[in-house]
């Protein structure tokens, strides 16, 4: 039995954003971190590890140094990663992108009893796409928005969340989940982990080791081939800024002037 | 997927709208939806129509799409439909997608919409955006958006003249906002969250006159491979944010003591009859719950006054902000992007200015 992760490097929005002069983010000079929902993600094939003995693979798509969180989850329990990384699959959108991670999950095999993890979203896109269009590709049934997971035989019990309240559901594996930070607490890595996070094994799926898969279209992945393109991006005009006050009192006065309080 | 042809963008004809209900009620995301909706049909010169699916659903409240927009209502019935389940829901949606060929299918981005909308765009092999806060078809109504809410030269810039839907969402963590198009496949989908788009009013000739149609799926319990066990509202009442006049929101200025900003918001909030929201780091740090965020992944609210305490700016908040009639700033960082957004600001320690401000506010209340 396997719990295959599929995991985002993504720059840290929260910290200073780095804009090009063409208006797009300059992702080299921003620092970068696993993405907050896949952290979930990942603990929740750990803790399936720690209850079944299961094997968890990590699967990544970005650029050869993203091979550095791989090692990272490696460090807290993962036992081995695959990298997806090629030129070819840069610029794609959520439909090409989930081609092309279905195909590497299709590589690594799902099995019967198998789990597929994803984070819901990621915080750069804010999408939550991947996930359920990876699930259409591999056809399995999906469950997103998951906030509790129990393994019974051949299903899983899982908790979806919903604005106001939450669904029980029964799904049967293989499936795939989405999960939130609801979910669980993740661990952080563990020493022996970090001592032995550089002897397991990290492949690397290029352009040539998935071209052939049946899932992946090779004229609708990239940038070129993405259904969906960037028409214009633009930053907000500089507004004439409102008011600004001095006092608490001299607001509430202007306020009071209005008739808006 | 290969006998259907989402190249041929010729065929594909009609608006559409996912309307979505829950235990037989509608959701308000649906008119929302349908009023956008009809604006886009009325530029392309095309149908718009409603999408519904449940079982034994009551007809008064499919009539009523008519009165917010819908020329058609496809009534999806079947008691395999009657809660919602991904695969029950995508097959029935996707499958008349393929027989009918709208070009644009719109849906509302709820936990249950984001869930439906990237299955099916994956099935139909089309483009989805997601969390879209603008929708053109027509080039020149696109440029009067843009020069009201970009620093692009609009006359200087060049527009392909065609009737693409131009879908407009915060990018980048928020930090820009995008334009996306799917040029080469239909249908061109979206997903809009609750809030976005405004209803339009209801208009009884339009109920008179929308044609249903009821639909019965080909679907079977074999296709459904989720079982729902339960269904739970949860016992404590969320805070409602889209209903609210005022709203008092809370940002990472409140780090330092995250207790006392939390009380002073409520207090404030208390004062000036209105609820508290928060931005999106303060949910993520569990500060507040998530029905409590405002912004671009969470609710997009258009109050009689909002006030910002300790919040940034970042795009993904204020696009869930900014429609507000007043907007009160109150931040340490007087080079904060939410001052160019607000009404009035003033900088300042938030520990300081909001006791100040609930006084003086309770001052002139009890003067009137």
């Amino acid at each position: 039995m396997k719990a295959i992760v599929c995991v985002k490097q993504v720059p840290d929005t929260q910290g200073k954003v780095a804009v090009k002069p063409d208006g797009t983010m300059d992702r080299a000079a921003m620092a970068t971190i696993t993405n907050p929902d896949d952290l979930n993600a990942v603990e929740a094939a750990l803790q399936l590890k720690d209850e079944t003995g299961c094997e968890v693979v990590v699967v990544t798509m970005g650029p050869p140094p993203a091979e550095g969180m791989l090692r990272e989850l490696i460090a807290r329990g993962a036992d081995r990663g695959v990298l997806v990384s090629g030129r070819e699959f840069g610029g794609s959108d959520t439909f090409a992108t989930s081609q092309i991670l279905a195909a590497a999950v299709n590589k690594i095999g799902v099995g019967p009893e198998d789990i597929v993890f994803c984070g819901r979203q990621a915080i750069d896109g804010d999408t939550a796409q991947v996930g359920p269009q990876i699930a259409e590709k591999l056809h399995l049934p999906q469950v997103t928005y998951v906030t509790d997971i129990k393994k019974d035989g051949n299903n899983v019990i899982v908790k979806r969340q919903l604005e106001d309240g939450y669904m029980e559901l029964k799904v049967q594996t293989p499936c795939l989940l989405t999960c939130i930070k609801e979910l669980n607490t993740p661990r952080y890595m563990s020493v022996s982990g970090i001592f032995e996070c550089f002897d397991k094994p990290i492949d690397v799926f290029d352009y040539n080791a998935l071209k052939d898969d049946p899932l992946i279209e090779t004229d609708t992945i990239g940038l070129k081939g993405s259904p969906t393109n960037v028409y214009k991006s633009f930053a907000p005009p500089v507004k004439g800024a409102g008011m600004m006050v001095e006092s608490a009192a001299q607001l509430v006065g202007m306020l009071n002037d209005k008739h808006l309080i | 997927m290969a006998e259907f042809n989402a190249m041929d963008t010729a065929a594909f004809k009609g608006v559409w709208v996912f309307c979505e209900q829950r235990e037989g009620q509608m959701q308000t995301i649906s008119y929302q939806l349908l009023s956008e909706g009809r604006k886009l049909a009325n530029d392309l010169g095309v149908e718009l129509c409603g999408v519904v699916m449940g079982s034994e659903l009551n007809e008064d409240y499919i009539k009523a799409l008519g009165g917010y927009g819908a020329d058609r209502v496809y009534y999806i019935d079947s008691p395999l439909l009657k809660d919602y389940t991904t695969d029950g829901y995508a097959k029935a949606l996707c499958d008349l997608v393929m027989d009918k060929k709208p070009e644009i299918v719109l849906i509302g981005a709820t936990n249950l919409g984001r869930d439906l909308g990237p299955r099916c765009a994956a099935r139909l092999h089309t483009g989805l955006t997601a969390d879209c806060t603008h929708l053109d078809v027509d080039v020149e109504k696109y440029k009067d958006f843009l020069r009201t809410t970009s620093n692009i030269d609009v006359d200087n810039t060049k527009f392909e003249e065609n009737t693409n839907l131009k879908m407009t969402r915060p990018a980048f963590g928020g930090h820009l906002m995008a334009t996306i198009i799917c040029p080469r496949f239909r249908p061109q989908m979206s997903t809009v969250r609750p809030g976005v788009m405004q209803t339009q009013p209801y208009d009884e000739a339009g109920a008179a006159k929308v044609v249903i149609e009821k639909i019965t799926p080909e679907l079977t319990a074999d296709d459904i491979h989720v079982e729902i066990l339960d269904i739970k509202k949860s016992a404590k009442k969320l805070v409602d944010l889209i209903g609210a006049d005022v709203v008092v929101s809370v940002g990472r200025g409140i780090s330092s003591d995250v207790e006392e900003g939390i009380a002073l918001a409520e207090e404030l909030a208390g004062v000036l009859g209105g609820v508290v929201g928060a931005s999106r780091a303060v949910t993520d740090e569990g500060w507040l719950s998530a029905d409590h965020q405002v912004g671009q992944t969470g609710k997009t609210v258009h109050p009689r006054i909002y006030v910002a305490l300790g919040i940034s700016g970042a795009i993904q908040h204020v696009a869930g902000m900014q429609d507000s009639e007043t907007i009160i700033a109150i931040n340490k960082n007087e080079s904060a992007p939410i001052f160019d957004v607000a009404s009035y600001g003033i900088v300042g320690d938030l520990y300081k200015v909001v006791p100040e401000l609930i006084k003086e506010i309770r001052a002139a209340k009890s003067a009137q």
